[in-house]
């Protein structure tokens, strides 16, 4: 499965670089560790930008393709990160016949991401879901533990409204 | 106050009465998070033993002797994997242990690791000393914190008691641990995978031979054994190979335990010795099948695996037997599958997840379990032909041959498996268009039935396309053109008025 890569500026702060800093000093110089440092990176940072993939690649001495390689087998890792509330927007036959394929490209067109990523100032991510059995509302979409019926196009500016100020 | 009932042991209840623990006898009767208590059960006596006892070919050929083979699926007899890595002259050698229980619905290792971490640390020392290794790995999901801070725990305090370390019972033995973390890649659980995972590289399988025994982690000679194996061994050293050797069949030795679940009353671990019949397991030990209905199938293997027909639940369960009738054990899940179970399906969902999980290093399985399973695809849809069915056979034969590691090679199994038992299901899906369990959407039609339908109107509001038509307190219809078989409908009407076809 390709990996959605993030095109959002990277915010890293001091605190989380000297963090990683020192998870890179406590390997001391093992490569296998590779895989440990990356999964406390990820802990760090919520997921693995390519900034911080330089940075892993640097401290370790491995050439930056093979952390890439690395980051993109395995599924734990994610190149973009989850917004506070993540949009799931249900593609499933019963939805999509009911227009939940206009729902999605409103959210997608409101909020200025493709499904898959997560809005600038990490509010929102977006995705698609198959079928999360709620038929008899279609369309559906879910915003964190939320389940939204009958969506319309119209609605997605209110739902969206709701989880702004949150 | 007639109706009384006398308090039952646990160990009398029908679950528990034809289980046999072993590898699970400490979990849950210990603290896993006290050293003391894992000693108080003859814990590190077995390594105690081996150190100042035994020599490491003595301890090779009690193992050899039990007949303990391989917990993890293959079944190789775990004495001759450490022969080999012993037979090997090196300055390093390794001991690790495969805690990557990737296959879906399976935890017994989970358990095992939870319940009874020192039971895996004191068996790994145990095979260091009989291959000559000073070093261990335990790769363990990531998926699984609560393992993680137990083995974390363990590790810390076989330290402080000098049980892991330099100069282990006053003798010149020296062997530690190292922890390494899986990142959710199925493929890991392969041995040569995971080994290049612990070496931090992308999980792909390299050819063998070399075996890792010869060439295993950083070059060096390996051993790899899974944590329901290791669990194992310190009872063997202790009881001795004979004990261990009298439990089970005559060319599996010990006891399983398996991950019962799917369409059984009681679900959970189930540890029982080998030559335990499946219907001992499913209606004695799980209860049988719930609501009265029918038993079809056991699938064992997970995503390697197959299913077990009806007419198959009284064979033995072992090794030899269920490569005889196109399963395997695998890592022991064992899932019961009723008749609302569509065989066809399941295959679907196992190639599904496989074609997920393939690493993309070898042709055969990267694109050959993609076209199989568009070829369960059309067959689920209905635009299946006899030929697809020609076709898919070749296509599983030559995934089989051609692949590079376990994954690929087994990848078919649950096709092949359901193929060859019911036949007759595939059939019916490509010559007669219709799906006996009424499970694959695009073969089954919702009707309604005129003289139970009360004219309601509940299924024509709840319907997302509106394809239900009919007028109040007088009988529906469902437009088949329009309707996408959601069951929403059904699920509303009340007088079970709605069926699917």
């Amino acid at each position: 499965m390709k990996k959605p890569i993030s095109k959002i500026p990277f915010n890293g702060t001091p605190e989380q670089e000297a963090k990683l800093k020192a998870a890179i000093e406590r390997s001391n110089g093992n490569k296998s560790e590779l895989i440990y440092i990356m999964q406390q990176a990820q802990d760090i940072y919520g997921y693995l930008p390519y900034e911080v993939q330089v940075m892993i690649a640097e401290g370790m001495d491995v050439p930056l393709e093979k952390v890439y390689g690395v980051a993109t087998f395995y599924s734990q890792f994610a190149l973009s990160p989850k917004g506070k509330n993540a949009i799931s927007v249900c593609l499933g036959t019963a939805c999509y016949v009911k227009g939940s394929k206009a729902v999605m490209d409103k959210f997608s067109s409101e909020l200025g991401i493709e499904p898959g990523q997560c809005t600038a100032d990490g509010e929102f991510s977006l995705e698609s879901c198959r079928c999360v059995g709620a038929c008899g509302l279609a369309p559906v979409c879910v915003v964190n533990d939320d389940v939204y019926g009958k969506v319309t196009p119209e609605k997605v500016v209110e739902i969206i409204a709701k989880y702004k100020s949150k | 106050m007639t109706n009384v009932q006398q308090p039952v042991s646990l160990e009398d209840t029908p679950f528990y009465k034809k289980q046999l623990r072993l590898a699970l006898r400490n979990c849950g009767i210990i603290n896993p998070e006290k050293i003391d208590e894992y000693i108080a059960m003859d814990g590190y006596m077995a390594l105690g033993k081996v150190l100042t006892e035994m020599t490491p070919q003595t301890v090779v050929d009690t193992i050899l002797a039990s007949g303990l083979r391989g917990r993890g699926g293959g079944g190789f007899p775990t004495g001759r994997k450490w022969q080999f890595a012993l037979n090997n002259v090196s300055d390093k050698k390794y001991v690790c242990c495969n805690a990557d229980e990737g296959d879906p619905g399976a935890f017994m290792d989970r358990s095992v690791l939870e319940g009874d971490p020192h039971a895996v640390i004191e068996a790994m020392a145990i095979a260091g000393y009989a291959i000559g290794a000073d070093e261990g790995y335990i790769y363990v999901r990531a998926e699984y914190p609560t393992a993680i801070k137990r083995l974390e725990i363990a590790i810390g305090q076989a330290r402080e008691y000098g049980l892991l370390g330099k100069n282990i019972f006053g003798t010149d033995f020296n062997f530690d641990i190292t922890l390494r973390f899986g990142a959710g890649a199925f493929v890991c659980g392969e041995e040569t995978s995971l080994l290049t995972s612990i070496e931090g590289n992308r999980g792909e399988p390299r050819p063998r031979p070399p075996f890792p025994a010869v060439k295993g982690l950083f070059g060096k000679p390996t051993i790899i054994n899974n944590v329901e194996t290791y669990a194992n061994v310190c009872q063997i050293i202790l009881k001795g190979a004979e004990w261990f050797s009298s439990i089970g069949t005559e060319k599996s030795k010990g006891t399983k335990v398996f991950a019962l679940g799917g369409k059984i009353k009681n679900t959970g671990l189930v540890e029982v010795p080998m030559g335990t019949t499946l219907r001992e397991i499913i209606e004695e030990i799980g209860g049988g099948i719930p609501n009265g209905k029918k038993f079809k199938a056991a699938q064992t293997g997970g995503p390697s695996g197959g299913c077990i027909p009806a007419e198959f639940i009284d064979t033995p369960i072992d090794y030899d037997n269920l490569i005889a009738i196109g399963s395997m054990m695998g890592s022991g899940g064992l899932i019961v599958m009723d008749e609302d179970n569509c065989m066809v399906d399941i295959a679907k969902f196992f190639l599904d997840f496989t074609v997920d999980e393939s690493c993309g290093k070898c042709t055969p399985c990267r694109i050959g379990t993609r076209r199989l399973y568009e070829i369960l695809e059309k067959i689920t849809s209905g635009n299946g032909t006899l030929e697809d069915l020609d076709r898919m056979e070749n296509l599983c034969n030559y995934i089989k041959a051609n692949s590079l590691c376990g994954l690929g090679q087994t990848a078919p199994n649950p096709v092949l498996s359901t193929y060859k038992r019911f036949r007759d299901e595939y059939i019916a899906h490509v010559v007669d268009k219709k799906c006996p369990a009424a499970v694959c959407k695009s073969l089954l039609c919702y009707e309604i039935t005129a003289d139970k339908c009360k004219g309601c109107t509940a299924c024509s509001r709840v319907c997302p396309v509106g394809a239900i038509s009919g007028t109040v307190k007088n009988p529906h219809s469902i437009d088949k053109t329009k309707c996408i078989k959601c069951g929403a409908c059904m699920e509303r009407c009340k007088f079970g008025a709605i069926v699917k076809k």
